[in-house]
């Protein structure tokens, strides 16, 4: 997908500190600006704690923002939300037990109030696209974990959202599965032409599917920088044999350490990976406590 | 709510299959059997000494004499299982057409119908009373611990109250046993509507679902096997309160007036009682064995069935 439209998310000077009664708890992002345009693939990549999950989850309407302005396909993250234009996919799939394959495919569906032949339909749709036809019938606990991820990615898919956020989706899989699981997302986001917004902690994964990669620092956690990722699409197990991606690799790789960046900025040594996030967190909830 | 943690669990215990059912029934019966294997033989050892069914005690051949005489075991505190099994083909009472065991299927079946109606608006007080409670922790706060106080209340002195408030009808006997299933169902369902994993609700706001498509698509199937758990509770407890209800309320239909009767009459005829408590206790476990045939049905499917 080379073309792109409009920005379909645009967050500018969001801030988000979380609050314990009325004490501040965690400045958990602070001044962000990033701007997403349609049919980007942008993942957002940091240590533990720097915020890229909150940032999903402000950018889906699931928390709210302390200060600054989020407006989704131009109009404010929350009535995106009622709009229903947002797919999620969690680490976990988050399937409903008592419920079929099908019928969890089906879940948005009958919320949204498809009726039941289009939902049928839709539905077949969807476990044909996630290559999983012939488990309809199947309970989640009868398939595999990055079958039942699939389901998640079908399910989130189903009423066609124009934003699909995913939070790690694949970081309980094993690694071979992982990059399956990569291949199928970038076939389902070139089939679809769906924004994409993921959260990862996997340097291969995020330069491997992107079209940007953010990077992200912690503690109170910003963007670093934004890489461009051009590798050709359609990319594929050779893709990660490149020159040119083991050079993104290492760029994020250099970014996330805190190299890379020009000396004195004060992120460079934020960003210094997951040993320095969570000893600042300790100082912090000490400091709190 | 199936995380990948429940897909664990189902891998390695599987569920009751078929084949496993004959061995439940084969484990009951040899359980049966141990019962009747402790009971006869306590009276092999020390009890009465052993005469012809039908004869009058004191009199007719003795064909086995115990070496010893324990008073739990002679006839009066422990009659012989077949005396019970033969009692229940004698006539109810004299003068009165129809077998004891006939009588007692009757009564069993009218205090079941009372249980039945009390269960059955337990479970919806239950369930409203649970509803509000996790919708509104200010209520929950509020009246949770008089529901808890309501229980430590004995039910042989409420009863008195209930009959005294409501008259000497079923409709106290409804309540009482009302009372008694609400309970379980309640604080189970305080836990089971809460028992979704909280990334389900975050993935029913990102569809902006309304509380009420909430409910009834993750809340409360999410709590079904919580549900069920308090109602195989419920379902013995309704009997109980069933029976201590007829028997302070005077209903003259049921189990409970019969076991008071034969509780009266004991001296003249032990069997009667024991077989009405046989009643009672066959009664009982055939409404959980139904609540549990229910469950099978509404969580099949699922990687977790509740196993007992």
């Amino acid at each position: 997908m080379t073309e792109q439209g409009a920005a379909v998310v645009q967050l500018s000077g969001v801030d988000k500190t979380f609050f314990r009664g009325d004490q501040p708890v965690t400045t958990a992002l602070q001044g962000i600006d990033l701007s997403i345009r349609g049919r980007e693939f942008v993942s957002l990549i940091g240590p533990s704690g720097c915020g890229k999950s909150t940032l999903l989850r402000l950018i889906g309407d699931l928390v709210g923002p302390t200060s600054g302005k989020i407006v989704v396909n131009g109009k404010p993250a929350s009535q995106a939300r009622r709009d229903r234009d947002y797919g999620m996919v969690f680490q976990a799939p988050v399937l409903f037990d008592w419920r079929t394959i099908a019928d969890n495919v089906g879940l948005p569906l009958e919320v949204m109030g498809y009726d039941a032949t289009r939902r049928t339909t839709r539905t077949k749709e969807m476990l044909d696209l996630v290559e999983l036809s012939d488990f309809g019938h199947h309970h989640p606990w009868q398939l595999s974990g990055g079958m039942q991820q699939r389901v998640a990615i079908a399910r989130a898919l189903a009423f066609e959202p124009s934003i699909l956020l995913m939070d790690e989706p694949f970081g309980a899989l094993d690694e071979m599965t992982r990059e399956r699981m990569n291949q199928e997302v970038q076939r389902i986001w070139q089939q679809t032409g769906t924004t994409i917004v993921f959260v990862t902690h996997s340097i291969p994964e995020a330069v491997f599917l992107s079209s940007r990669v953010v990077v992200m620092s912690a503690r109170p956690g910003r963007i670093t920088k934004v890489i461009d990722i051009d590798l050709p699409r359609p990319r594929n197990d050779d893709t990660r044999e490149t020159e040119r991606y083991f050079e993104l690799v290492t760029e994020v790789r250099e970014v996330l350490r805190g190299r890379g960046v020009a000396p004195g900025d004060p992120d460079a040594a934020a960003a210094d990976g997951d040993a320095l996030a969570s000893l600042r967190r300790t100082q912090a909830e000490g400091a709190v406590g | 709510m199936a995380s990948s943690a429940r897909t664990r669990v189902a891998r390695s215990s599987p569920r009751v299959s078929v084949s496993g059912r004959p061995r439940a029934v084969l484990t009951f019966v040899g359980f049966i059997f141990l019962i009747f294997v402790v009971w006869e033989g306590s009276k092999l050892i020390g009890g009465t000494p052993w005469r012809p069914l039908g004869s009058v005690p004191g009199a007719g051949v003795v064909f086995w004499d115990p070496p010893l005489q324990w008073d739990f075991a002679n006839d009066l505190n422990l009659p012989h299982v077949w005396t019970i099994a033969y009692a229940l083909g004698q006539p109810f009472q004299r003068g009165v057409p129809g077998t004891l065991a006939e009588h007692l299927f009757g009564a069993a079946m009218y205090t079941w119908r009372e249980a039945a109606l009390g269960f059955a608006l337990g479970t919806i007080l239950g369930l409203v009373l649970a509803t509000a409670f996790v919708h509104s922790r200010l209520l929950e706060r509020a009246f949770v611990p008089y529901v808890v106080a309501s229980q430590t209340v004995p039910i042989i002195a409420l009863a008195p109250m209930i009959v005294f408030a409501l008259g000497q009808n079923v409709m106290s006997v409804v309540v009482i046993s009302m009372y008694l299933t609400f309970f379980p169902v309640t604080i189970a369902m305080i836990r089971g509507l809460r028992s979704f994993d909280p990334r389900a609700l975050e993935l029913m706001r990102s569809y902006a679902a309304s509380d009420r498509t909430i409910y009834r698509k993750l809340r409360f199937p999410a709590s079904l096997p919580y549900l069920f758990t308090a109602l195989k509770i419920g379902a013995t407890a309704s009997i109980v309160g069933a029976i201590i209800g007829e028997d302070t309320g005077s209903i003259q239909a049921g189990l409970g007036r019969i076991i008071s009767t034969f509780n009266s009459y004991y001296i003249t005829g032990p069997e009667k009682l024991w077989a009405a408590i046989l009643a009672a206790a066959l009664l009982g476990m055939a409404f959980f064995t139904c609540v549990r045939a229910v469950e099978h049905l509404a969580l099949r499917g699922r990687s977790l069935e509740v196993a007992a």
